[in-house]
């Protein structure tokens, strides 16, 4: 007779469902975790040399001409690298949460359907959204710190600014992120999706929004991109964290409700949806 | 701790794991289960026997509490599955149709990944995984990533990742479809090992045979509805007679000699490759049949199975 059938004690005595009920989004995030540390080497790698490849081509080299035309004060009074800092970390914050609730959402339900096989535990949908989410904030807040470093090394972001920088950008990365979660349960299969969010949104998103220049300097036309995109209300942000860069008091507080509403927004539909797809 | 389950109050009468009533699912205007009513007892085999699309996966789902019903009533440890999901899954196991293994992952390591979600240490984990490879027969694939294996394997793998928390009920949604034979026996082996804990098995299939071999009680499912009930030898006793006699005159011929058979036997299916004698003495009726100057191209005698069954309830081949 196998070791199975001697120490079995059965579930009832086993297992305290309350256990994971408490702490199931944790277990979720534990292994989305284990899954990234796969690529931990890589997510470092691209996570310092990133910001130093954007600072030596862009910030100097685009910089160097940038702060000969418009004299020492460069835009916003403040030389180039500075001006171009927080977008960096703004977009490195949103494209690193991103990253970690799409492809783990499409692994989860198409490639794997590896939550499947985890909503047949304990574990419950809105575990899994949360669990998804909390790694990807994980990641975030990794990748940010990755990016300060280098910005600051670099002295284009000051010292004490960091704390406030760092919750800015995990904000919008949390927003954005609740977004995409929201978007990509509906995905049936990978064909094209990435693709055309790319083309199309994410793109133009990063495009316009005041990344290299302020938005200001394009045509009114194309200026809506900028005020729907999360980077450039964190990237606004940022610039008023980091470098004083002047903002009116209203529009800061845009910025911080616009960036919590998308996230609130999403996660609300999220967890019906994920919920509507695990009973498939 | 664990709430205790709810006990039917009588000592004697066994304790009711599952009890549906009604049970309704509905996808749309597609009604895919349609009130059905069973009950299934501690420790025992339940069979849900049906053709494809009768409805048996949906069942499942919304036992292994993940699907809400659409209507009626389910108790599951005496819990409701739409209030206490999460409490009613920490005590099931769950082997699904398809396979949900992480093909990334290792042997190990999809039991491993598995146990954390029920809030197990990964300290007992370790000695349980051990058990678990020897009972599902991998102890060497233990380190193998889990996409080398081969389909049995992989559904040994799939079961025992079912077992890591010792669950009180295990789901087995065909658990052998897609299976080569000696596969499938090593599969019946092991499930009725787990039988002798104590475990409550409910296996939904559409081979009689596995059927037949696995369950103490089973009920017919065809679109949605429950057909009949009871153990393999009631049904086949209830709805068929002893033995079957099947002859074959050619396909063209058939139905013109099926005309001339009858009054031989208690009852006759015409299907489209050969006519099924139903009968309690089959060498007798082919006797009948060959004095009477017909000559099938082939005879076969055999003891009646669940197949017959299914044919006497639904007018259909069960596997098409
Ligand atoms: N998510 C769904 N949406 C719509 N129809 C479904 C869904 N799941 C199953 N069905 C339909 O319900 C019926 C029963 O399916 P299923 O329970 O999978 O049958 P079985 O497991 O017995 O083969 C089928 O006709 C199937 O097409
Ligand atoms: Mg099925």
């Amino acid at each position: 007779m196998s070791t199975i059938h001697k120490n079995w004690q059965g579930a009832a005595k086993l297992i305290d469902p309350t256990t994971p009920m408490r702490w199931g989004a944790f277990y979720v995030a534990e292994f989305r975790i284990r899954g990234m540390l796969k690529w931990a080497a890589a997510i470092v790698a691209f996570g310092l040399g990133n910001p130093v490849m954007y600072l030596l081509s862009i910030g100097v080299g685009i910089g160097a001409m940038v702060n000969n035309s418009q004299g020492s004060h460069g835009i916003d009074g403040v030389p180039y690298l500075t001006f171009l800092a927080p977008a960096l970390l703004a977009t490195a914050a949103i494209q690193g949460a991103m990253d970690e609730v799409t492809f783990p959402t499409i692994e989860g339900f198409v490639w794997t359907k590896m939550f499947y096989s985890i909503n047949n535990t304990a574990i419950s949908s809105k575990q899994i959204v949360d669990g998804v989410m909390l790694s990807a904030m994980a990641r975030c807040v990794l990748q940010v710190m990755l990016y300060e470093l280098i910005l600051v090394a670099f002295g284009a972001l000051p010292l004490a600014s960091l704390p406030i920088l760092t919750l800015a950008s995990l904000l919008a990365g949390w927003g954005f992120a609740a977004v995409m979660l929201s978007v990509t349960v509906f995905i049936k299969d990978d064909d094209g999706f990435f693709a055309i969010v790319g083309r199309f949104i994410l793109t133009p998103m990063f495009m316009f929004s005041g990344t290299y220049f302020p938005l200001a300097a394009l045509p009114i036309w194309l200026q809506w991109i900028g005020w729907v995109s999360p980077v450039w209300h964190a990237t606004d942000l940022g610039r008023a964290l980091s470098y004083g860069h002047k903002v009116e008091p209203w529009l800061l507080v845009v910025h911080v409700v616009y960036l919590a509403a998308i996230g609130v927004v999403g996660m609300a539909t999220a967890y019906p949806q994920f919920k509507k797809r695990l009973a498939e | 701790m664990p709430k205790t389950k709810a006990k039917v109050t009588d000592d004697s009468s066994p304790e009711l794991m599952i009890v549906a009533k009604g049970l309704t699912k509905t996808y749309g205007d597609f009604v895919a289960v349609d009130g059905i009513n069973f009950e299934v007892k501690k420790g025992e085999a339940f069979g849900l026997l049906g053709p494809n699309g009768a409805g048996k996966s949906t069942t499942m789902k919304m036992i292994a509490s993940t699907s809400q019903r659409s209507g009626g009533e389910l108790t599951i440890l005496g819990k409701d599955p739409n209030q206490h999901g999460p409490e009613i899954r920490a005590h099931l196991g769950v082997v699904p149709q398809q396979d949900n293994l992480d093909r990334e992952l290792k042997v190990w390591e999809n039991l491993m990944t598995y146990g954390r979600f029920f809030g197990l240490k990964s300290a007992w984990l370790k000695t349980k995984i051990d058990e678990l490879l020897e009972f599902a027969q991998l102890e060497d694939k233990r380190n193998v990533k889990t996409e080398e294996l081969s389909g049995g394997m992989k559904r040994r793998l799939t079961i025992a990742r079912g077992l890591v928390n010792e669950p009180e009920i295990l789901m087995l949604d065909e658990p052998t479809t897609g299976l080569d034979p000696q596969a499938r026996h090593i599969l019946w082996d092991r499930l009725f090992r787990l039988k002798e804990v104590g475990v409550t098995l409910v296996i939904t299939t559409h081979y009689m045979d596995e059927a037949e071999q696995l369950c103490d009680r089973l009920v017919v499912m065809d679109k949605g509805k429950i057909m009949a009930e009871g153990s393999p030898a009631e049904l086949i006793k209830t709805y068929s007679s002893k033995e079957v006699l099947e002859v074959r005159f050619g396909s063209d011929n058939n139905k013109t000699m099926a005309k001339q058979l009858k009054g031989i036997g208690d009852r006759l299916e015409i299907l489209p490759d050969r006519i099924l004698v139903y009968t309690e003495d089959g060498e007798a009726a082919l006797k009948k049949i060959l004095a009477a100057g017909m000559h099938p191209i082939t005879s076969l005698v055999r003891r009646s199975s669940l197949e017959d069954v299914f044919l006497r309830l639904t007018g259909r081949t069960l596997v098409d």
